[in-house]
């Protein structure tokens, strides 16, 4: 058999104590009834409270089992929360991009439009949440990709279309564009899935720092591109979007 | 906030500040030239509840939370944009919640008894008295109001009554009494310092002492109400100058709209056309419709109400339909009944079925409101059988809030004679997609939401910008307006029209629960 890690074993014997029943323990009923020394089943307290699966009752001083062991079993982010969240975000980028906006998540062996803001010029445009993108060519794909590993597995696994001459199929090209996506934080697709086409998208994290998602703008080449290159200023208006939403989710500033 | 000044002007001034006195929160809301947001501060204030049915509002914790969100709003507006003064602040809008009624003394500022909230109910009786012999609609003709604990006049009354000395105080012209339009401008222009005495004609038509024909207050009605004409404030426009701040880091900065919310999110969804109607979608659910320059009588349950007034332009009518449980009921299957653990998860359990497996959920949690006005109905949910889920009850709710907005636009059309051609919606919703589809199927009208979400910050602070001539007309303030999404309708009217019948008959399950009426 394989060695074990003691404290692990410590630390999940402390966890059964406390979820048998609904009880507040002290730290001496723990140790004792451990059979561990106060000072070591206090250091294995501190730890599991730092990672919020114990808390402390600041008045008894007594311990009971934190609120993110509940969110362990329960983690998955509700797309239409996570919609409610983003609307007043992805309106103000569709407002300074003057590009429609989408918000995709990843679903099956794809991108799934969760939300999608019109492009702010009055045309007649059609809604089209529900709709689904491909993961290797989109800028939402391949920010998925890079960050959530499901994601990566299934572009990886996947045969890679070529729907333009530009979409890179190949696997190595393909890890190559995920290594620059997470090196410099956002994604783009220039004319790789629909012919005069370009978008930029980044990641939206949640409260753990887990990928739940991707937001970007889509627009015709000549306005997303000048001269040849993606615009500095909707690059920056896209991550600064996904930046509010992964905040109003409660993740940490980066 | 972004900073990006070669796809757009966004976050340079010059800017208007509007301030939202509402329900729950006081905020401040800072726009560009583009109508959209530069900085928002927000505030919540107390909700007192002195007895079962009775809400107030400490008035002067309201005053010193509009200064301070004025102050916050301004501080995050000069994060991005350094050297930012009160001279680049161009007008103030205000907007306010309806119907909450305060009196003060104009001596010491002092308010001489909490504001009464618009949903306090202790005029209930007061007001069946007012009716005498001819009930309900005495002052409906003059004021476009059924005698209603929501409106002003008699929380008026009911304080002269009841606050020892004050009708003496107020006979001798030592009382003011506004709403809470009035109350932030009076006291924005200088309070016991020549603040400003006004009020304009959208909260005015909420009062139920102004008359919808003259704009004025009518005589008869005070009289009638036994309300002396030297506590209420002037009756102004919508949209003009009513002074200037006296201080603060606003000061010097006209004061130039005012409108009630509902009206506010009216003028900002640049519903300037007869026929043009939104809906704000939040904990009850507000749809005004434009009816152009005549008060149009409602017989279908509806009120009449002033839409806006800009300077001596002729006024602008709107017919007013409320539904009283439409947010609140997620919410009561969030908390009550444990079905989702957030709001917005009530559309992914709905989306899980198809239709709502036969069953209807009539949610006359207190009774149906627009257009039946029925006390004695109670809420159901009809249809039940074996095969129904709890995502078909999900379903149901959303569908509930759809139907009740069909009947409200058909009760529109009914009294007006003009078709509904879209509807613009608003308010915390708008985010659930299923529910905006739904009721696009079920009016079969395109439903559009526009780009900016706070309408009724925006209406106030367009037609303050309208009146200090930061903006030109209503048509600029149209080009503002940018359609950030549109359902379209996409039911066939076979499916449409059985299933209406089927509400309609789950809506005549609720009445008559109530045996007696008390």
């Amino acid at each position: 058999m394989a060695r074990t890690i003691q404290s692990l074993e410590r630390a999940a014997a402390m966890l059964r104590l406390l979820a048998g029943g609904e009880r507040r323990l002290g730290l001496s009923d723990i140790s004792s009834s451990l059979g561990l020394a106060k000072g070591t089943a206090h250091g294995i307290l501190r730890t599991l409270q730092q990672e919020g699966f114990v808390e402390q009752d600041p008045a008894s001083g007594r311990y009971q089992l934190g609120a993110e062991l509940l969110r362990l079993g329960n983690s998955y982010l509700d797309v239409h929360e996570l919609r409610a969240r983003a609307l007043v975000w992805t309106d103000d980028l569709a407002r300074s991009s003057g590009e429609s906006v989408y918000l995709g998540v990843l679903h099956q062996q794809g991108v799934l439009i969760v939300h999608h803001v019109f492009r702010p010029d009055d045309s007649r445009q059609v809604l089209e949440v529900g709709a689904m993108q491909p993961l290797h060519s989109t800028a939402l794909g391949k920010v998925l990709s890079a960050y959530d590993p499901v994601a990566h597995s299934e572009a990886v696994e996947a045969e890679r279309e070529a729907f333009t001459p530009r979409t890179l199929t190949a696997a190595a090209d393909f890890e190559a564009v995920l290594d620059l996506t997470r090196a410099r934080g956002w994604a783009a697709d220039v004319e790789e899935t629909w012919e005069g086409v370009a978008s930029v998208a980044a990641p939206i994290h949640d409260r753990r720092r887990m990928p739940v998602g991707a937001v970007g703008v889509t627009g015709a080449v000549e306005r997303v591109c000048r001269e040849g290159e993606l615009r500095p200023e909707i690059v920056a208006a896209v991550r600064d979007c996904a930046r509010a939403v992964s905040r109003d989710l409660g993740a940490g500033r980066f | 906030m972004s900073d990006t000044p070669s796809t757009s002007s966004h976050g340079h001034g010059p800017f208007i500040a509007a301030i939202d006195q509402g329900t729950t929160s006081s905020r401040c809301i800072v726009f560009d030239r583009d109508g959209r947001i530069v900085a928002v501060d927000q505030k919540e204030h107390e909700q007192i509840f002195p007895k079962p049915g009775w809400v107030e509002h400490d008035a002067a914790e309201i005053w010193t939370n509009v200064q301070q969100v004025v102050e916050g709003a301004l501080e995050k507006a000069a994060q991005s944009n350094p050297g930012l003064t009160s001279a680049d602040v161009k007008a103030i809008g205000i907007t306010n919640q309806r119907e909450t009624t305060l009196l003060w003394d104009r001596n010491t500022g002092e308010p001489v008894h909490n504001a009464i909230v618009w949903q306090d109910t202790r005029t209930d009786a007061l007001c069946r008295e007012l009716g005498r012999n001819v009930g309900q609609d005495r002052f409906r003709r003059e004021t476009g109001l059924p005698l209603a604990s929501y409106f002003a006049g008699p929380k008026i009354r009911w304080l002269l009554d009841n606050v020892e000395g004050l009708r003496e105080r107020a006979e001798r012209g030592e009382i003011l009494f506004g709403t809470m339009d009035s109350w932030v401008i009076w006291n924005l222009t200088g309070g016991v310092n020549g603040g400003r005495h006004v009020t304009d004609v959208t909260n005015a038509s909420r009062t139920m002492l102004m008359n919808l024909h003259t704009l004025q207050w009518d005589e008869k009605i005070l009289a009638s109400m036994d309300i002396p004409a030297a506590v209420l404030p002037e009756i102004r426009s919508s949209a003009e100058v009513y002074g200037t701040t006296a201080a603060g880091v606003l000061e010097g900065v006209p004061v130039a709209s005012a409108l009630g919310d509902q009206q506010a999110a009216l003028f900002g969804q640049t519903c300037f056309d007869q026929g043009e109607a939104k809906s704000t979608y939040g904990t009850g659910t507000f749809m005004l419709m434009n009816t152009g320059h005549q008060p149009v009588n409602s017989y279908n349950g509806l009120l009449t109400t002033v839409g806006y007034r800009i300077g001596d332009e002729r006024p602008v009518y709107a017919l007013e339909g409320s539904i009283a449980v439409t947010g609140s009921l997620v919410q009561w299957m969030r908390d009550q009944m444990g079905l989702i653990n957030s709001a917005a998860e009530i559309e992914t359990l709905a989306s899980t079925v198809d239709d709502n497996g036969g069953a209807y959920f009539v949610p006359a949690f207190s009774g149906l409101f627009a257009p039946y006005w029925r006390s004695d109905a109670r809420g159901v949910i009809a249809g039940l059988t074996r095969y129904v889920t709890k995502a078909h009850i999900a379903r149901a709710v959303l569908e509930a809030t759809a139907w009740q907005t069909r009947e409200i636009t058909d009760a529109m059309t009914k009294d007006s004679g003009v078709d509904l051609a879209a509807l613009k919606v608003d308010g915390g919703m708008t985010s659930n997609n299923l529910l905006m589809q739904t009721i696009s199927d079920f009016l079969d009208a395109p439903v559009v939401r526009p780009m900016v979400a706070e309408t009724t910050c925006l209406g106030a602070a367009y037609a303050a910008g309208l009146a200090v001539g930061f903006w030109s007309s209503t048509d600029e303030l149209r080009a503002n307006w940018r359609r950030a999404a549109e359902w379209t309708p996409r039911m066939d009217a076979a499916t449409r029209d059985r299933e209406y019948k089927n509400w309609l008959k789950a809506v005549e399950r609720t009445m008559g629960w109530l045996d007696d009426e008390s």
